[in-house]
């Protein structure tokens, strides 16, 4: 709720974007869940980009522990969390050298003006101090004494200066709540039942939002506050969720309209540990959580739970998946349904943990030893998480298969709203074992039905038994064999059975135009960046059309089809062009590149770019 | 009346699949398989209830000779393996079979875990001290200067103690048996089937191929009464062809003793299997050839917790306040309505 009484005019807009910025240990990432949560409940479109460095305390001040947080809000359909901010908090001077960049020329600049003493500068590398030597002159600078501020409001509470200067994050975020015309009323609530057993604490916290906020309303500093009013979304009830939460609740969903009882093994690594946070906290679904002695046992308990029947199921990121490697070579060869999740990060080795990119396609596709097929499924967004996991468990089922499912730190840690839907309109397939024969018929584990799916047939069952292993297989009986003829047989039928799945898949979509000069392949996270940049250049009249992937094996059986219908294919991707290897192998088509490899995800200026320079 | 189904008498054929047996001849893995078919009849569970997991390596073989359900894994993940599959099905009888390579090498680190978290498994390990399916390479197993075909000079690494690294590992269940002595082998098998918890069994196990004759001391006929020691819960330790010598405490330290001559029964070390603390089982497990003679049998069969149980009662906890409901979680916490 908006306030009723407004001190300053009020000024609209359609859209916003602001980024709290500070030390690891200033709680820029809760400043930045905070709004994020008022602005959905606001009824706003939200996008969230959270940043952190991978140390979980670098020496205070300095530019390697600065960690920061971005959210966009807007009243119109938004998919990106936008390429430059409006408003820029910053706790130091380390954060403010650091994160100045981005923020839009006349933006405004809001610093806590204590932290710039002679130290914090010098950690910053400021010779002069930014605040009074001129050189933020391009912006709407703010420099507010938040140390002292923040001191005074919980004064007499009791708590050190240590304590009162935990509070500071809660001044920010008053003052930015004050700028935007945001409710308090959410983040008191949340502090009531974070803080509420410490009840000074939660009073100093109270207050020292209280006081930001009054600073803003009160202050002849700032001229105006702004508001986004509420967006046009689809009616429904929403909620707002991270990629991590989608993932774990879309696997809990999975288990529930499959039959199939969750295990989940998994081995603690960054950025796939909140999926296991959050799944420990659905017990009461019958949900198994296993954290293994390491990523190879986390990836073989779930084969383990596999072949009893559950839904096994293993996260990790791109060291831990190569780890899982030889183990999920053996799910092929046993052709038991399994789902691997991998949260990409910046690699090679462990790379950028904290930093999102593409690189792990190729190792999803191909990074086994042998003709080693798996499905690969994956999302494009946060709430997407969801869908996307229920539907590679899907084809994990059917088609008796391990599958892939990527996702990548942004869309992981990001945030967005999810319509919350109705239980019953989600997809159900609960899967049938095979019961013992009676007639005392010999059974074939490696029997196939239509989609050339084995019998998934479950220890217990009398007359069934059979024994699986990663040795080559006899085609029918499954028994141990090393003959040349069978050898080739089975390799050719476990591709084909990978095969079989583009005929259970819906057919490619394109967004934009339907043919014409160029013709955007995406995938994964990168969609909000592609599909907002192709959006505006088609809705300025070029000749553009979106083809966003969410199969990348098997690809949907019309994309040959529709990439023949333009004349060139741009693919943007956060790796060195690993797509665009596998498009060019299979169409032929001299597909081109718009590659980053920065650990950020596309701004979609950096897409709109590319497109119009080549529809020139 | 009475509801319950008589189990159809089981035998040892009952438990053999039809796969070709493929060991080398005069492979000790023959007789281990031999009594497990032997005692699995005896234990009142159906072969469809009954899991084998192995991993590589010629014992990992085991379970294609096993009418029951099966999976041969990869190299060292067993333990993995069967803990995924109990934790999720602790209906299920499961067993590991695995050898010294593939449990104390590359499976090290999961033998470790699965021992520690107690799940209610059978981890039987084939020790012959030498690396078969790859032709004779030396194990974590392998005594000190054993000439193998990777050692020309001798094996420079200090072995491991199989029993050793499981006390260490929390087992609450350790006993030893040998391969050709076959009554006392499946009485092992028994005793480890029964034990509710991590059953850890290891079988010296004679590779007449590529490492002939490693535990000769232990079977052959002059030199086996000597050179091992048969314990018994509760009683004396007291060993060799006249049972006239014992192990006594002197100190921390074990020695051997003659009986008579002043030193009667009494005055030896007392077996106790169920001892809470470890430290006599692994004292035992310390004893070895020449110095010692080898414990065979029950070292160590103590009551705990088991993962699976403690994980159940977790689940069973928190469905207390209600089984979960789909609309319900995705309906909680914070929420707006659009119009």
């Amino acid at each position: 709720m908006a306030t009723t009484t407004h001190s300053k005019p009020l000024v609209e807009l359609e859209a916003a974007t602001v980024r709290f910025c500070g030390d690891s240990g200033d709680g820029m990432q809760l400043a930045g869940t905070q709004l994020t949560n008022t602005s959905a409940l606001a009824g706003n479109d939200i996008a969230t980009f959270p940043d952190f460095p991978a140390e979980i305390r670098a020496p205070r001040g300095t530019k390697a522990g600065v960690s920061g947080f971005q959210i966009r809000f807007a009243s119109t359909e938004i998919f990106t969390p936008g390429d430059q901010v409006d408003a820029l908090v910053a706790m130091n001077p380390a954060a403010l050298t650091t994160n100045l960049v981005d923020l839009v020329p006349g933006g405004i600049l809001i610093v806590n003006k204590d932290a710039f003493d002679e130290k914090g500068m010098a950690q910053a590398g400021y010779k002069t101090n930014p605040l009074e030597d001129g050189s933020l002159d391009g912006y709407q600078l703010f420099p507010v004494e938040m140390t002292r501020l923040t001191r005074l409001a919980v004064e007499g509470l009791g708590l050190g200066q240590k304590e009162s200067d935990r509070c500071r994050n809660f001044y920010a975020m008053g003052l930015t709540f004050w700028l935007y015309d945001r409710s308090l009323e959410p983040t008191q609530r949340y502090i009531e039942e974070k803080f509420g057993k410490m009840p000074a604490v939660a009073e100093a916290n109270r207050r020292a939002l209280t006081a930001g906020y009054n600073y803003g309303e009160t202050t002849d500093a700032m001229a105006s506050q702004f508001s986004v009013q509420k967006a046009e979304l689809k009616p429904g009830l929403y909620r707002n969720i991270t990629g991590n939460q989608a993932v774990a609740w879309g696997l809990v969903t999975a288990s529930q309209r499959s039959g199939c009882e969750l295990f989940y093994g998994s081995y603690p690594i960054t950025p796939a540990s909140d999926i296991l946070h959050e799944l420990v906290r659905h017990k009461n679904f019958g949900v198994r959580t296993f954290q293994a002695e390491d990523e190879i046992a986390a990836v073989t308990s779930a084969i383990g739970a596999a072949f009893g029947g559950g839904m096994g199921v293993t996260a990790s990121s791109g060291p831990g998946i190569a780890l899982k490697t030889e183990a999920i070579g053996l799910a092929v060869m046993t052709e038991l349904p399994l789902l691997i999740i991998n949260v990409q990060r910046g690699g090679p080795s462990t790379g950028l943990p904290t930093k999102t990119e593409q690189a792990d396609l190729l190792q999803a596709l191909f990074g086994r030893n042998g003709e080693c097929p798996v499905p690969v499924v994956a999302a494009r967004s946060p709430a997407d998480c969801f869908d996307a996991t229920i539907e590679a468990w899907r084809i994990a089922t059917r088609h008796m298969t391990p599958v892939f499912l990527l996702t990548d730190g942004y869309i992981a840690n990001g945030a967005e709203p999810w319509r919350v839907p109705d239980v019953d309109s989600l997809p159900q397939f609960i899967v049938k074992h095979p019961q013992g024969t009676e007639n005392g018929d010999v059974f074939h584990p490696y029997a196939r039905d239509e989609k050339l799916a084995r019998p998934w047939a479950l220890p217990g069952t009398p007359g069934l038994m059979h024994r699986i292993g990663g040795l080559e297989k006899q085609d029918i009986t499954g028994n141990v064999n090393y003959e040349a003829a069978n050898h080739e047989h089975m390799v050719n039928l476990r591709a084909r059975k990978v095969a079989l799945v583009a005929n259970d898949i819906p057919p490619q979509e394109v967004d934009g135009a339907k043919s014409g000069k160029l013709l955007v392949i995406s995938w994964g996270g990168t969609y909000g960046a592609c599909a907002t940049a192709v959006k505006e250049v088609h809705a300025a009249g070029g000749s553009v059309g979106h083809a966003h992937l969410r199969y990348l094996n098997p690809f949907p059986s019309n994309l040959g089809d529709i990439i023949r219908r333009f004349d060139r294919v741009l693919i943007p991707e956060l790796n060195r062009g690993q797509l665009r290897m596998v498009i060019r192998a299979e169409f032929l088509v001299d597909a081109v590149g718009l590659n980053k490899i920065q650990g950020k995800p596309f701004a979609v200026r950096e897409v709109t770019e590319k497109i119009e320079a080549m529809l020139k | 009346m009475s509801t319950e189904t008589a189990l159809p008498v089981l035998t040892p054929g009952d438990f053999a699949s039809d796969q070709e047996v493929r060991w080398c001849p005069g492979c000790g893995d023959y007789s281990i398989l031999a009594q497990m078919k032997k005692v699995l009849p005896t234990l009142g569970i159906a072969p469809e209830k009954t899991v084998f997991v192995s991993g590589i390596g010629c014992s990992s073989r085991f379970p294609y000779y096993m009418n029951t359900y099966g999976i041969h894994s990869i190299h060292g993940r067993a333990p993995a393996v069967a803990s995924g599959l109990k934790v999720s099905r602790p209906d299920l009888s499961v067993w590991v079979i695995t050898g010294d390579g593939d449990a104390l090498s590359i499976g090290g680190n999961h033998l470790m875990h699965a021992i520690r978290r107690n799940l209610n498994l059978n981890i039987i390990l084939f020790n012959n001290r030498i690396y078969g399916l790859t032709k004779g390479q030396y194990s974590p197993t392998s005594v000190l200067g054993q000439v193998t075909k990777s050692t020309p000079n001798g094996v420079i690494d200090n072995p491991l103690h199989p029993l050793s690294v499981a006390i260490g590992c929390e087992a609450t269940f350790v006993a030893r048996s040998i391969d050709v002595n076959i009554k006392h082998l499946s009485a092992m098998l028994k005793r480890a089937a029964e034990h509710v918890g991590t059953s850890f069994v290891e079988v010296y196990q004679n590779c007449n191929v590529f490492n002939d004759g490693a535990f000769e001391y232990a079977t052959g006929r002059d030199t086996k009464a000597d050179s091992t020691l048969e314990l018994e819960h509760g009683k004396p330790l007291i060993f060799g062809k006249n049972r006239d010598k014992g192990i006594r405490l002197n100190g921390m330290q074990p020695e051997v003793v003659e009986l008579g001559k002043g030193i009667s029964e009494d005055d030896l070390l007392f077996h106790d299997e169920k001892a809470t603390e470890p430290t006599l089982a692994y004292l035992l497990s310390r004893m070895s050839q020449p110095d010692f003679p080898e414990p065979i049998g029950v070292f160590r069969a103590i009551d705990a917790p088991r993962y699976e149980e403690r994980l159940a009662d977790q689940i069973a906890a928190a469905q207390k306040k209600g089984k979960g409901d789909l609309q319900t979680l995705f309906n909680s916490g914070e929420t707006w309505t659009v119009e």
